[in-house]
């Protein structure tokens, strides 16, 4: 896959749909491709968090520990963006993401992903109102499941 | 020193002072006699004197004189010679004098620069020499760069002065005196004269260069605190840069610089002055003898002959007299410049000779435990650090010094360590007071490490062994020239009072490592680098480094065992992926076209980096191969990409390391040569601007870059160009360029690159973390492990050691304390740089490899954290310069006092 076409998948993710071509394109030149088979992990829960990765192709699962051992919470498919949240927080990975099937994914670095929202605001509105978007799901989900106890 | 520089050179040369004054004399005898000789050539055989019959002769080389009370005595009545032969004869006897003269000059100005030399050596090495000797609270006053200046520019004219010392004003004196002794002779009142203006001149020149003289010392003091300033912006950079006062450090220095160019310039002035003054008075003279004399002659007081002989002999006066005053002069310089520099190293409380004294023979251990009695530190302010404290430290006892913010623990390690004297009572080692031991006994049966590392700019080992290096143990057997030259060396040395220690021979003190000699050392330094940690760190240093094949042939000799067991070892565990080799008739996707194309590593300036595209050879194979097109038409391409994602970017964005094609500076240099480029054929463009586009190309990597620029047509262009290369490859490059092949080592290249022989894949992030930990354990496997370690021990530390970090310069501090096997280990904060698990890790390490084979040393550590305490036998709180509490850490722990307080 080339860089044009990787342009053409971050376009996709809604975090990225508002921003400009060329600034896609720089990020993901600056980003690392990076491929793993199935089974391998990404990242481990506890982990500093020092990149988010957006998947090109093939499935990962999404684990979280549990005293009866690991967990799967979520799937993530193509264009989806995984491990945000650590960069942005400073904090240590909430999840484990492990590899479905062959898998190629674009490692964006803690500081270029910290950088391009500093210098691109439309950007960093866009990843805003994702965030304040899953926070309102969160908080109806929260309601739904009060009301329902 | 001798506070006077006459007497400290009269004391060490006084022999060869007046050997020379005797030689000088004696080069006077053909010297005055080649004065003479003219007049009796051009007399005797030109003009005839003596020869007016036709075929008359006169005697040669005829040896008679007139003796009181015998008469005339005649030793030999000489060779009789006509005109012609006479001509001859006292014409070579010219020629022979010349020589005579000339070699004579030759010896005397040999003989004085030798002189000099030996004496500035001997001054140097007494200054520093002073330095090894001063007491430790000098070196808080100190710059090191002023030192330095001080005994390498400020004593250098001390050595062209030195040979003229004493000839010179004998020399010139006499002649000034002759000369003047002849006026007064010829006529009594011209004579008086010229004395009185003389007289001036003695009386009014130097008198007019004191000035000079206290503008020469602001000079020197202001250039050496200039060469402070200097080392002190080196020494703080990182502060200056944090700080954004780099334009303060401008002012400062211009400002000093201002000062120094109006003494220099004010120094000029004067010189020039007292210049003006000096020809003047000397051409006075003349003129007075003209007026004076003249009006003598027509009044008819003196008569022609004698007034032209006397101008003639003043003609002989100025000469010397000025020379006289220059050399008056540059001694009063150098007498200034000298005693400035004794003064700065005159220091109180010089450790005497004796305790550094060389030592050859190990002293025996030291058995006495270590008091400190009633001892009180106070520092530089007059603040306590340490009062009245008594206690004793017992061999083989481990101890933690515990200490509060203030608590002086620190102190006592330093004044153990000899790095701070007592202000009051003392530390003694059984009876004997520590400041008394001879360094051979506190340097080799103590050891000492600090969290305030020094470190010398020298390879690892170099430092890690430092620490042995007492005293020359082995005579180097020297032959031949070789034996010659040591021989000169020793002699030399002891003429200018210099040791003549051999930095040739093998200082490392084997046995005080535990160890017998250069092959079983290595085993002792494993064990401390384990026990410090550094192990891993230093074998990583090994990897990224070129081995010294002359040192490591075991690894070359091996490499290729090596690389098939990589291989192996990748298939095995199913991470073939991870490495793309290198293959003689294949391209290499995960490696640089430029790497493609070359297949070999740089080994010379010619086709390294961006000589690459403009080497004739290299572009006209590109030519050959039908590439150079392709990678300018790719070179274009990307730069047009590059420019389109970067142009917009500061210079200083950490992006740009992403972008491995040009560096930020170099995008508007490419943004004006893609406009000037584009649309334009490829055989119009100039063969400058085709290779720095063309160079672009050899940085690309597919994978990694995916401009998606890489057809196989291309990689089997790029793979046939490879060996239309080496093909043909003319002699001038042979050395340039190491090829690479499978069977043989790369000695341009890393030893990672060399055991990999291939490139790790882009698209793994983990994958160098994981080839790296395979390829120790191969290593260790086939027994190159301790091959790589000493690979990494040749990495150079830099200034100061600032080639590592804060953490491996104190773990290599521990290390080389270690490394000694010392009776009493002394670690003073040893490793704050580290966090605490590490430290804790090292501190348990530590104290067993010290008591390895049944070795039981005291060990004194001041902790940065109470809780390491409970590792040691005994635990000593400090607070406020006072011992507070002393016993075992579970005593102490049941209390109820500091220690306790600290650890909760």
């Amino acid at each position: 896959m080339l860089l044009k076409d990787e342009v053409g998948m971050l376009q996709r993710v809604p975090l990225f749909s508002a921003i400009e071509p060329t600034k896609l394109k720089l990020l993901a030149f600056t980003s690392d491709r990076v491929s793993y088979s199935a089974g391998q992990i990404l990242f481990r829960q506890g982990d500093e968090g020092d990149a988010a990765y957006v998947i090109l192709s093939g499935r990962a699962d999404i684990l979280v520990d549990s005293d009866s051992g690991p967990i799967k919470v979520a799937e993530l498919e193509p264009n989806s963006i995984v491990g945000e949240i650590a960069i942005l927080c400073n904090s240590s990975r909430t999840a484990t993401v492990r590899a479905a099937s062959p898998l190629e994914a674009l490692r964006i670095r803690k500081d270029h992903f910290l950088r391009l929202m500093r210098e691109f605001p439309e950007m960093t509105i866009e990843i805003l109102r994702v965030l304040a978007d899953r926070l309102s799901h969160t908080t109806a989900d929260l309601i739904d499941a009060r009301s329902a106890k | 020193m001798e506070p006077s520089i006459a007497r400290y050179i009269w004391k060490h040369t006084k022999k060869q002072q007046l050997w020379i004054l005797m030689i000088v004399v004696l080069s006077m005898i053909p010297y005055f006699m080649s004065f003479d000789l003219p007049k009796l050539i051009v007399n005797g055989p030109i003009q005839g004197g003596g020869f007016e019959q036709p075929g008359a002769t006169q005697p040669f080389m005829r040896l008679h004189y007139n003796l009181p009370f015998i008469g005339e005595v005649q030793f030999f009545s000489g060779f009789q010679l006509d005109r012609k032969a006479t001509l001859f004869a006292l014409s070579f006897v010219f020629l022979l004098l010349v020589v005579i003269n000339g070699l004579f000059k030759l010896y005397i100005n040999t003989y004085k620069g030798r002189l000099g030399e030996r004496m500035l050596r001997r001054i140097r090495f007494d200054l520093v020499d002073r330095v090894l000797r001063f007491p430790p609270f000098y070196f808080k006053r100190v710059k090191s760069a002023e030192v330095a200046t001080m005994v390498k520019d400020e004593v250098e004219p001390l050595g062209g002065f030195i040979g003229d010392a004493f000839v010179q004003p004998v020399l010139l004196g006499g002649q000034a005196l002759t000369a003047m002794l002849f006026i007064v002779v010829q006529n009594f009142w011209l004579g008086m004269i010229a004395a009185v203006i003389v007289v001036i001149q003695i009386a009014l020149i130097p008198r007019m260069r004191r000035r000079l003289i206290v503008l020469g010392r602001e000079r020197q003091l202001t250039a050496r605190a200039l060469s402070g300033r200097v080392g002190e912006i080196v020494d703080g950079i990182g502060a200056v840069h944090v700080h954004d006062t780099s334009n303060y450090e401008r002012a400062d220095i211009a400002a000093r610089l201002g000062l120094i160019f109006k003494i220099r310039f004010d120094l000029y002035q004067w010189k020039f002055m007292v210049k003006f003054l000096n020809n003047f008075l000397a051409q006075v003279t003349p003129f007075l003898f003209y007026m004076i004399g003249g009006y003598l002659v027509i009044q008819g007081r003196l008569d022609v002959g004698q007034l032209v002989a006397v101008i003639g002999a003043y003609k002989d006066l100025p000469g010397p007299m000025k020379e006289l005053i220059d050399w008056d002069q540059a001694r009063q310089d150098i007498q200034v410049k000298y005693q400035q520099v004794v003064e700065q190293f005159t220091a109180e409380g010089l450790i005497a000779p004796r305790i550094g004294a060389l030592t050859i023979d190990d002293p025996d251990p030291m058995t006495n435990p270590l008091s400190a009695i009633s001892l009180s530190i106070a520092d530089d302010g007059g603040a306590m650090l340490l009062d009245r404290i008594s206690l004793q430290i017992k061999p083989g006892e481990t101890v933690a010094l515990v200490s509060t913010a203030t608590g002086g623990a620190e102190a006592l390690a330093e004044a153990f360590a000899r790095l701070n004297w007592p202000d009051s009572g003392r530390i003694a080692s059984g009876a004997d007071d520590l400041l008394e031991l001879p360094e051979s006994v506190t340097g080799r049966r103590m050891s000492y490490a600090s969290s305030d590392v020094f470190l010398f700019q020298a390879s690892l080992r170099d430092n890690l062994l430092y620490g042995l290096k007492h005293a020359p143990l082995t005579s180097v057997p020297y032959d031949g020239a070789a034996a010659d030259q040591h021989r000169w060396n020793i002699n030399e040395a002891r003429r200018s009072g210099n040791p003549d220690f051999d930095i040739h021979s093998d200082w490392i003190n084997y046995a005080s490592a535990g160890a017998t000699g250069p092959h079983d050392l290595f085993e002792a330094v494993r064990r401390v680098l384990d026990a410090v940690v550094l192990s891993r760190d230093i074998l990583d240093l090994g990897l990224r480094s070129s081995a010294d094949l002359t040192r490591h042939t075991e690894l070359a000799r091996r490499i290729v065992e090596l690389r098939a067991a990589l291989r192996t070892r990748l298939e095995h565990e199913g991470l073939s992926g991870l490495v793309v080799p290198f293959e003689p008739g294949a391209y290499n996707k995960e490696a640089t076209i430029g790497q493609n194309l070359l297949f070999g590593a740089a080994a010379g300036p010619e086709l390294a980096d961006r000589a690459l595209a403009a080497n004739p050879y290299f572009a006209s194979v590109l030519r050959q191969a039908g590439l150079d097109r392709t990678l300018y038409e790719m070179g274009m391409e990307i730069a047009e990409q590059a420019i389109e994602l970067f142009a917009d970017l500061p210079p200083d964005h950490q992006f740009f390391q992403q972008l491995a094609f040009m560096s930020a500076e170099e995008i508007p240099t490419y943004e004006t040569l893609l406009q000037r480029l584009k649309n334009r054929p490829h055989e119009a463009v100039s063969e400058n601007d085709r290779a720095m586009i063309v160079t672009l190309s050899f940085a690309y990597i597919e994978p990694r870059h995916r401009f998606g620029l890489l057809s196989d047509e291309l990689m089997s262009k790029i793979v046939a160009a490879r060996n239309r290369f080496y093909e043909n490859l003319p002699p001038e490059l042979q050395n340039a360029i190491e090829r690479y092949d499978p069977a043989k080592y790369i000695a341009a290249a890393t030893v990672m690159d060399n055991v990999l022989f291939g490139r790790v894949g882009n698209n793994h992030p983990d994958a160098p973390d994981r080839i790296r930990s395979i390829v120790y354990d191969i290593l260790d496997e086939l027994g190159l492990y301790a091959e790589l370690l000493d690979v990494g021990l040749d990495f150079n530390v830099g200034s100061g050691g600032r080639r590592l970090t804060g953490g491996q310069r104190q773990k290599l501090d521990v290390a080389r304390a270690l490394l000694k096997r010392p009776d009493f280990l002394i670690l003073n904060r040893p490793l704050s740089a580290l966090d605490q698990r590490m430290q804790d890790k090292v501190l348990r390490n530590v104290l067993e490899e010290a008591r390895r084979d049944d070795h039981s040393p005291a060990i004194v550590w001041v902790v940065t954290n109470p809780a390491m305490g409970m590792m040691f036998d005994r635990v000593i709180v400090f607070n406020s310069g006072k011992l507070v509490e002393d016993g075992t850490p579970e005593t102490l722990l049941a209390g109820s006092g500091i220690f306790k307080e600290l650890l909760s």
